[in-house]
């Protein structure tokens, strides 16, 4: 029998009744009184030297307020990047400075070059557009390879290249790897293209500066996945201000998928300007400046190898990645297509030797940076693509050769610096072998080419490391910051319970998961308990909601604060039962003695600590307060295998996704519905990946998918009803609830199995083709069969 | 500036605007009806959905001035009247139709004007539908689980709870 | 958007009118002209809105001829010529989305003419009469290349006459970001011959391919269309698909337009 409420229990989610009714309260929603409205002024070459700017004209428009160039914030730091990588040579990665607004060079369209505030949006744009600008361009850096050239053009001209880092990871002895691959029976290579993508989190981003001059406080309203850490680096790295003066606040978000991690310079310009303005400063961006000052995602290009001897045991895997960082390294730029991909590459399989080389290239487009999966969607997908080639090339099953070399012994220590505490790869492709029903594929198959269609089966596993830490060790890799959570349980008089987290919601359903095990914990009502999140003045220092952290990080220290809570509330229980704390016992709300019919209800427990008149006031504080700060031991490890069924039409390319299905461990589970959705929610981003997005740009630097009129975002009729299973379920070793985590599985394991799905369609239709770039759109589908 | 009135949500409404004032920021700035949202600029993520005399509009892509005299139905208005969720409303939080809940009250006026033309529609009917709508969350399946349990259709039989 | 006035006249005189003032545009639906106009790439000093007036939310139906007027929504078409002429209705009820189709004029499309629209097709391809207040315009004569037509200022769309022919269909294949038409083709068979129209497919707009109109008089029957091709050199290449796969497309999709008009 399902549960119906705690742990393990699907109540329906508390926080839709108010996104149902319009009663939501998103950044935009915020007013404060006697705001103005800041429009930027953002470039519409790729680069170029900025000659001169004249605002002089737009200054005398009506109702502006003031007027923003590089000039202004000459003094102020520029947006820091959190993660130092250290290259193959011991160097430390090249870094440049990155402005809140253009200092003299235009590095990527979209690029902030002045900013007007004014008290309408129109009459900010309306001044933006009397703005006299003066650029002589220079030659636009876009293609990796390009960049990477000796006598490239230089998106930094005090930086000694466009490579931002030239990294190596596993085995680093380039002789011992090619030995390998020269001693192997079969060597399958495979060059690849990741693609760039636009987050497109549904509600564009937003920020509100605010500053009291009675106080000397500044408040900032944002669209944010983690207000501390926003704080942080504004405060410490930007404009300098003490933490403690700063308020950040990220109210409903609409969505992240990563691109609501960084710190972004619109932040940054409406705090400061809030000041020098002496009113509110509002941004609401619009779409078409979301495409080009969100950070963008993926964009790698790969070549990976893989050895196996006459037995078909992978013995080797080596890659070489570009990837592009933009024009300069946002938030995580520089983690992610190291430390969150190179450590993933061995995957589910025990290849005892894995090398992992990889360049980051500066180049005059958007920042990249972490979406949804970062850098797990890209090393899945090389390593899935590279056995899929491998298998068809061998004459094997897909997945029989996988099979044969999954990691069956836990804890199991990878060549690139992982050790996976807990899994059970058989049992997850049992499980999707029989969701997916491959048995009934090949009746399937007829019945499609019966109807002129191809049709084909795609395959793949993956792992993910979520819940990234322990702070000592990724300290040591090069993280700024640390990666533990913290939370704080706030028990009131009457029992009721505020948990202050910092985690932040914004589509993951914590205001009904959190206390979901915190009344599981204690026995009492769900109802008693709500958290609060996404405010600095409210909620203890914590990391916020990226990587699939929340619940094993967040919620790790949730649950050693209300172990705390609950250690505290037994000792006044045994107080008022006159027996010893050790006999308590507490079951159901009801502290009992144990062997006695003795009890006392929760409540009256609470009471007693915020009204102590009958107390151990000598040995105990009265209140009922707890904080925990939690750092995790060790990643934990979600992981699967998926599988994807497409119909191809030959005589359009155009590819129809037929079934999906999930097989997933991850770990135990809080709320089966919840997680449900969000495999959902990763499925069709990594189904719109495969077939249908790509941020493009041309050779100038200009983004030719800039709107949703050409980058095309997965719709409902571009995806099937999904079959998701995660009974699979090996416990994750090292944290309190033996959660794994799940908000990327779906966007990290979905790609290679619709791409491996379509070369299987092309092959059954007697077509060579043995890789296509995503998206696989009807016109590359087509061209691939005609080519 | 000219003087506009419609009836929004079954009261008169009333305000002074311009002529390139949005019906969306009509009933956001002027009424403080936040629930209609702005997702994009090329009509087409579908967020600002709202009735106009009964027929789904985008908000965003009509000037306020153009639904002069008109009926007005957003999301604010679509509860019960004793303030309970109406049936697709319910539908979606019983199915998990809605994560970040940014797209959703567009996805509930775009479900109750399908519902009105087609009572019960079928997933094909439903996904054709939702073509106006952007969802990034849900991957749309629970979204369209919720329209067809909305529309009395038996969903138990649909993979994965 | 840039500030401008809104007027909404009752009568096609009133409109004429208000059009006369300088930089005073037409505005139908407005599901092209607003998100033109939120990108500033045009400054009208007066919007004349023409969805009030009655004449131009006509639709009549005699002597095998579908009359539309110009202000007739998309879903009014889909609703109103599912009956009289399926292929338009199917069409129309295929244009957009539901909410685009329930703003969204004929009139305003076929003012517009955007390459990949789906009303040109139609027009085009029914040997359609556009009736403005000035005069009567052949299909043949009204289309001239992207988003030219043969109006002239203050010209406005009072009706669009559809011959109704024996058999037609209209296959569109998506452009997946924009849902445009990457390539359409409306084929039409009428007695005095088969007319077929291509959107979204040309550098020149909307086109009548006269190779397989030919093919298709001597037999209305998709292997009429074997071995026919248009020439890539003058299709769209784009990021959403080569020349040479939007002249391929524009073969398959005449073929599915016959085989669906039966």
């Amino acid at each position: 029998m399902p549960k119906d409420n705690g742990i393990g229990a699907s109540p329906k989610r508390r926080e839709d009744v108010r996104f149902l009714t319009g009663a939501g309260n998103y950044t935009d929603d915020i007013n404060v009184n006697g705001q103005a409205y800041v429009h930027f002024l953002r470039a519409d070459v790729a680069h170029a030297t900025i000659n001169s700017i004249d605002t002089s004209a737009a200054a005398e428009m009506p109702g502006v307020v003031k007027i923003f160039t590089g000039a202004d914030f000459a003094e102020v730091g520029g947006i820091p990047c959190g993660w130092g990588v250290t290259d193959r040579h011991g160097n430390p990665q090249q870094e440049p400075r990155h402005p809140i607004i253009a200092d003299g060079t235009i590095r990527h369209v979209g690029e902030i070059v002045a900013a007007v505030v004014a008290d309408t949006p129109e009459q900010a744009r309306d001044a933006a557009e009397a703005i006299e600008l003066d650029v002589s361009d220079k030659p636009a850096v876009v293609d990796m390879a390009a960049a990477l050239a000796e006598d490239a053009t230089k998106v930094h001209e005090d930086l000694t290249s466009n490579l931002c880092y030239d990294w190596v990871f596993g085995n680093p002895d380039d002789d011992a790897v090619q030995a390998a691959f020269d001693s192997a029976a079969h060597v399958t290579t495979l060059e690849l293209v990741n693609n760039r993508l636009v987050a497109n989190p549904m509600e564009p981003r937003v920020a509100i500066g605010d500053y009291s001059r009675s106080t000397d406080e500044y408040t900032l309203h944002t669209t944010s996945q983690n207000p501390h850490v926003i704080r942080l680096l504004m405060c410490a790295f930007v404009l300098g201000l003490p933490e403690h003066k700063v308020r950040v606040i990220a109210p409903d978000v609409g969505g992240g998928f990563g691109s609501k991690i960084f710190h972004y310079a619109e932040e940054a310009f409406c705090t400061f300007a809030a000041k020098a303005c002496g009113r509110a400063v509002k941004w609401t961006s619009t779409r078409a400046e979301a495409f080009i000052s969100d950070a963008h995602g993926r964009d790698h290009v790969t070549k990976i190898e893989l050895a196996l001897d006459a037995d078909n045991n992978f013995t080797a895997l080596r890659t070489n990645t570009m990837a592009n960082m933009g024009a300069y390294l946002s938030t995580f730029s520089t983690s992610v297509p190291s430390y969150l991909h190179g450590t993933l590459m061995a995957g589910n399989y025990k290849t005892p030797i894995v090398q992992v080389n990889v360049k980051t290239v500066f180049t005059n487009t958007v920042p990249v940076d972490a979406y949804r999966g970062a850098g797990r969607p890209e090393a899945t997908f090389q390593l899935e693509r590279v056995i899929d080639k491998a298998a068809r090339e061998l004459g094997a099953d897909p997945i029989a050769l996988r099979r044969q070399n999954f990691i069956t012994e836990f804890p199991y220590e990878t060549p690139v610096a992982l050790t996976y505490d807990t899994g059970d790869y058989v049992a997850t492709m049992d499980k999707l072998e029989q969701v997916a029903d491959v048995a009934g594929f090949a009746a399937r198959r007829a019945e499609s080419e019966k109807n002129g269609k191809l049709r084909g089966f795609g395959i793949n596993c993956y792992i993910e490391a979520c819940g990234i830490a322990p702070s000592n060790i990724v300290g040591m890799l090069g993280a700024r910051a640390g990666l533990y959570d913290a939370a704080t349980v706030r028990v009131n008089a009457t029992g009721s319970i505020s948990v202050f987290v910092g985690a932040h919601a914004h589509g993951q359903g914590h205001e009904t998961t959190f206390p979901q095990v915190v009344a599981d914990m204690i026995g009492i009502d769900e109802g008693m308990v709500d958290i609060v999140h996404g405010d600095t003045g409210r909620v203890p220092f914590g990391m916020g909601t990226y990587g699939s952290r929340s619940i094993a990080v967040c919620g790790s220290a949730m649950v050693r604060a209300t172990e705390k809570i609950i250690a505290k509330a037994k000792k006044i229980a045994a107080h008022l039962m006159e027996a010893s704390d050790a006999d308590i016992e507490l079951k159901d709300g009801q502290f009992t003695v144990a062997g006695t019919d003795k009890s006392v209800a929760w409540g009256d427990v609470c009471l007693t600590a915020y009204v102590p008149h009958n107390y151990p006031l000598e040995e105990l504080e009265p209140g009922l307060e707890e904080t925990a700060f939690y750092d995790p031991a060790n990643f934990t490890y979600p992981a699967g295998a998926y599988a994807c069924e497409v119909e191809v039409d030959p005589d359009t390319g155009k590819v129809s996704i037929e079934r999906f299905s999930a097989a997933d461990d991850f770990g135990n589970i809080i709320n089966p519905m919840i997680v449900d959705g969000q495999v959902h929610g990763g499925l069709g981003q990594g189904i719109g990946q495969a077939l249908l997005e790509n941020a493009a740009y041309d050779e100038d630097g200009q983004l030719l998918s800039a709107s949703y009129m050409d980058y095309a975002m997965p719709r409902a009729d571009d995806v099937p009803f999904y079959q998701v299973d995660h009974s699979c379920q090996t416990p994750c070793t090292h944290n309190p609830l033996g959660v794994k985590g799940c908000g990327e599985a779906g966007a990290i394991g979905s790609p290679p199995a619709v791409v491996n799905a379509v070369i299987d369609a092309l092959q059954s239709g007697g077509k060579n083709v043995t890789h296509i770039d995503m998206p696989l759109s009807p016109a590359r589908v087509w061209a691939a069969m005609n080519g | 500036m000219a003087k506009v009135s419609m009836t929004v949500n079954g009261k008169a409404a009333s305000g002074e605007v311009e002529g390139r004032t949005l019906l969306s920021s009509f009933l956001r700035e002027e009424l403080g009806l936040t629930g209609t949202h702005v997702g994009c600029d090329t009509s087409q993520c579908g967020a600002c959905v709202v009735h106009v005399d009964g027929k789904a509009v985008k908000a965003c892509t009509m000037l306020a001035l153009e639904a002069e005299g008109a009926e007005v139905a957003t999301i604010e208005g679509q509860a019960n009247a004793d303030g309970s969720l109406n049936t697709i409303q319910q539908a979606f939080q019983d199915h998990h139709g809605l994560q970040c809940g940014f797209c959703t009250p567009g996805m509930v006026m775009s479900a109750a004007a399908l519902l009105k033309d087609n009572p019960k529609p079928s997933e094909a009917e439903i996904r054709d539908y939702l073509e106006g709508n952007l969802c990034r969350c849900t991957g749309y399946h629970n979204i369209v689980k919720a329209i067809m349990a909305a529309s009395g259709q038996d969903v138990s039989s649909i993979a994965a709870e | 958007m840039y500030e401008f006035e809104f007027e909404k006249p009752s009568t096609v005189a009133e409109a004429v009118a208000a059009l006369a003032e300088e930089d005073a545009q037409a505005l139908g639906g407005g599901q092209t002209l607003i998100p033109t106009l939120k990108q500033r790439l045009a400054m009208p000093s007066k919007l004349v809105s023409l969805t009030a007036i009655p004449q131009l939310k006509e639709i009549g139906d005699n002597d095998g001829v579908l009359t539309i007027g110009g202000a007739v929504t998309h879903a009014a078409v889909a609703e109103a010529a599912a009956g009289s002429y399926p292929a338009l209705a199917d069409l129309a009820s295929h244009i957009g989305d539901p909410a685009v189709r329930n703003r969204g004029t004929i009139g305003g499309s076929l003012a517009n003419n955007d390459p990949a629209a789906c009303y040109p097709a139609a027009a085009l391809g029914s040997g359609a009469t556009i009736v403005t207040n000035r005069r009567e315009i052949t299909a043949d004569e009204y289309f001239r290349g992207l988003f030219e037509t043969a109006l002239e200022e203050g010209e406005i769309i009072t009706a669009v006459r559809f011959p109704v022919p024996e058999k037609a269909n209209y296959q569109k294949f998506l452009q997946p970001a924009s849902r445009f038409a990457l390539v359409g083709v409306f084929a039409a068979k009428y007695a005095a011959g088969v007319r077929v129209a291509v959107t979204g497919a040309s550098e020149e707009g909307v086109f009548r391919w006269r190779e397989a109109e030919a093919a298709l008089d001597a037999s209305f029957a998709p292997d009429a269309l074997d071995g026919l091709s248009v020439d890539a050199a003058g299709m769209i290449g784009d990021l959403h698909g080569s020349k040479e796969y939007r002249a391929h497309l524009v073969a398959v999709m005449a073929k599915r337009a016959v085989a669906a008009a039966g």
